[in-house]
């Protein structure tokens, strides 16, 4: 057993520049040999990384490892600006008493109630990228106005304003894509644009989730306050499009370079949500761990002895290519008996939006393969512009032809 | 022991999310990675009800032991 932190030099963390969607191959070399390492970030103070499945999923699930202990502590992070963090910076019953306000409006059983809505609006989409015509960029025509489409009815904001609170959106994810002014700016717009809904909704009730969290504020006070109305709304507009925009793109970009995978859906559309969710499994969504869990006492993770006080990151996209549970972790497989990976997190902060995100890609990814069975990608796969300076790996664009 | 709610898992459609064993770590815990009440029959907290009402799949059913009523998901 380690005797703790003081004895290991820290590694420099993320290990280099995010690679299209390829996992740095140091994270299975350390769930082999140093399951729990010492990581310095570019800002803030020396993290525990954890990169074996069992390991993330204690400190994501364990009571013992606290988001709200992050709070006034220089937390470990890939960006100068140590953002508000809302939800995420707290622990049950504190985390609990705003969850369940929202976890309602996202049940699997409430998400299948939209199923037929979002199929119209992928129907619509295709129809429009098909008279545009081929070549066109499937990030502008499909992926980024559905789940946007999407998550403004259910919320209740207008589409018609997309172009203002999408810009403000990236504010979210951004790390240094945007200066921590610009962050501080459009954070700002977006909350005030949210506060003016909320008004709106005072002066005429609605039946959309915005409406329902203003009158549970109404109706008692102590449930949530105004920052809190005003903080969780802007989150899930913003985490609701900006996640499901950029994973569409990652999963079709995956299918269109593995084509026999991508055949074996065609052949069996029944396989989609077990594609859905091995593509969840497969993809690396962040480009880095993020949102280290504080140890509030002396825990051991595997063989290593965890201070209380001290952060652990846990390495999601590791966790996901562990071969102690995932057979033959490093391929796309859709026909794993089980699937239990972390892609949509664990524990209390497991994403309010899963079965949601499950939903809209799993109609658009059916739907898309079936309107389009010739779909290639229409540039040289080098060619592909990447995001950076972003908490998530992405497509700037997919030129697609067919 | 009347008053006590009866606490029962779906394991078909649990999906491990562990949302229950996080919110309410005195009254579930994940035995293969699918949830378990610790107990069947417990003393009413809110925290086994904000359990069941946050679980994205609600598969979690807490009711009244004496009545049979459904105390949560509401």
């Amino acid at each position: 057993m380690s005797t703790g932190s003081e004895i290991m030099a820290a590694r420099t963390y993320p290990f280099g520049d995010p690679d299209r969607l390829n996992l740095n191959p140091l994270y299975e070399q350390l769930r082999r040999s140093e399951p729990l390492t010492r990581v310095r970030l570019p800002y803030g103070e020396e993290a525990w990384l954890a990169t074996r499945y069992d390991d993330v999923r204690l400190i994501l699930g364990d009571a013992r490892f606290s988001r709200a202990a992050s709070v006034g502590r220089d937390e470990p992070r890939t960006h100068p600006h140590q953002g508000e963090s809302g939800m995420l910076a707290m622990d049950p019953p504190e985390h609990t008493r705003l969850r369940k306000l929202i976890a309602k409006a996202f049940t699997a059983r409430r998400v299948e109630t939209l199923r037929p809505r979002t199929q119209e609006i992928a129907d619509q989409l295709l129809d429009g990228m098909q008279a545009h015509g081929s070549p066109a960029d499937l990030v502008e025509h499909f992926a980024t106005p559905l789940p946007v489409t999407v998550i403004c009815e259910l919320l209740g904001v207008p589409f018609t304003d997309r172009d203002r609170f999408q810009l403000w959106s990236e504010a979210i994810i951004s790390t240094t894509s945007l200066t921590p002014q610009q962050i501080m700016e459009y954070l700002g717009n977006l909350h005030a644009y949210i506060a003016g809904l909320i008004a709106q909704r005072r002066a005429q009730e609605t039946d959309d989730l915005l409406g329902a969290m203003v009158k549970a504020r109404d109706e008692d006070e102590d449930r949530l306050t105004e920052a809190e109305l005003v903080q969780l709304s802007a989150g899930l507009l913003a985490a609701g499009h900006e996640t499901t925009v950029t994973q569409l793109p990652n999963f079709v970009y995956v299918l269109l370079t593995n084509p026999d995978q991508l055949a074996e859906l065609r052949a069996d559309p029944t396989l989609i949500p077990a594609a859905v969710d091995e593509l969840m499994r497969y993809v690396p969504l962040g480009t880095a761990a993020a949102f280290a869990r504080y140890a509030t006492e002396d825990v051991m993770v595997g063989d290593v002895l965890v201070r209380a006080g001290e952060p652990v990151l846990g390495a999601l996209a590791s966790a996901n290519r562990d071969d102690k549970v995932f057979e033959h972790p490093d391929e796309l497989d859709f026909h794993r008996e089980s699937n239990p990976h972390l892609g949509f997190g664990h524990g209390p902060h497991h994403c309010v939006g899963a079965q949601l995100a499950r939903m809209e890609l799993q109609v658009a990814l059916q739907t898309l393969i079936t309107r389009f069975p010739n779909l290639e990608l229409a540039v040289a796969e080098e060619e592909l512009p990447w995001k950076k300076g972003m908490l998530v790996r992405g497509l700037q664009e997919l030129p697609v032809r067919w | 022991m009347s008053g006590q709610w009866k606490v029962a898992v779906d394991r078909d459609r649990c999906i491990g999310s562990g949302l229950c064993a996080g919110t309410a770590p005195d009254h579930f815990e994940l035995v293969d990675k699918k949830s378990t009440p610790l107990r069947e029959l417990v003393d009413p907290a809110e925290a086994v009800s904000d359990a069941a009402d946050c679980c994205p799949v609600e598969a979690i059913l807490v009711t009244d032991a004496t009545t049979g009523d459904t105390v949560a998901p509401v």
